[in-house]
């Protein structure tokens, strides 16, 4: 008892290592946390440069919808709202599930359906800016 | 009291109290409809994706696109997206508030919970009737 450090808790199970890395049972400390928060202070005039573009484009023909959707100012706009908004309702989504779902083959199934779906999304997207935009 | 380790079902805790202990309040009601916008604009991205894909697609894609959001149901999900968007965007500057160390008073708390619905609401609204305002009427 008496040679132990005064600095250490005596409950602490934790090994010298893995409390100077101060990460926890996750193993990311509270990266996940900072980027969800991080990600929200991006969305607030991301989502506003969206709302105006889709309120630019409704009532138009294809052809300017796709010249505005085309023009590099819409389409940056909509790639970071659309980065900033995959990677926040991944964080999300995934606190959701670790919340409710107790199960490990269920949890495992759905965190994993999570990160695909977000993904597949993005994928989805950058593919159909990237053809508006180049013209292919 | 039996002991839990020899016994072959659970061990009994103690649970806290969960939600159906609790009178509803704002705050609380505000803290799951956060999440529930969340949860729904997250599927909301679907939406979002096929107008891309469908605007990328070509005329008859985008129109067929047109049609469904601008069917009655079609607007329903938008104006649902619209609000659940600006109502989880209120609430999630609320939620930074918070994380700045503000408003966690008793009045204050309740004043932002009440902030964030009526601004989200009134938001929404206002959107939609400047939408139809230049549009020239509903169509």
């Amino acid at each position: 008892m008496t040679n132990r450090q005064d600095d250490v808790r005596q409950d602490d199970m934790r090994t010298p290592l893995s409390r100077v890395r101060g990460l926890g049972a996750a193993h990311s400390g509270t990266r996940d946390f900072w980027h969800l928060r991080v990600t929200s202070v991006a969305l607030i005039p991301l989502s506003i440069a969206f709302v105006v573009i889709v309120a630019m484009l409704i009532g138009r023909n294809h052809a300017a919808v796709l010249q505005i959707l085309a023009s590099p100012v819409v389409s940056i706009l909509l790639i970071l709202f659309l980065i900033a908004s995959l990677y926040h309702m991944w964080i999300g989504m995934q606190e959701i599930i670790i919340d409710y779902v107790h199960a490990d083959a269920a949890k495992l199934a759905a965190l994993l359906l999570n990160t695909f779906f977000c993904c597949a999304i993005g994928a989805v997207c950058a593919f159909a800016l990237m053809k508006i935009s180049f013209g292919v | 009291m039996a002991d839990p380790v020899a016994s072959n079902s659970a061990p009994v805790r103690p649970l806290s109290p969960h939600l159906q202990i609790y009178r509803p309040m704002l705050t609380m009601m505000m803290s799951i409809v956060h999440r529930i916008t969340g949860a729904a604009l997250y599927f909301g991205t679907l939406i979002v994706a096929w107008w891309l894909v469908a605007a990328a697609s070509g005329p008859n894609a985008y129109a067929t696109f047109e049609w469904v959001m601008g069917s009655i149901l079609g607007k329903l999900v938008l104006f649902g997206y619209t609000w659940a968007l600006i109502h989880h965007a209120l609430g999630g500057i609320r939620h930074l508030i918070w994380d700045m160390g503000h408003g966690f008073g008793p009045q204050e708390r309740e004043w932002l919970a009440a902030a964030t619905l009526i601004g989200s609401i009134g938001l929404t609204v206002i959107l939609w009737v400047v939408g139809y305002m230049m549009l020239g009427g509903v169509r």
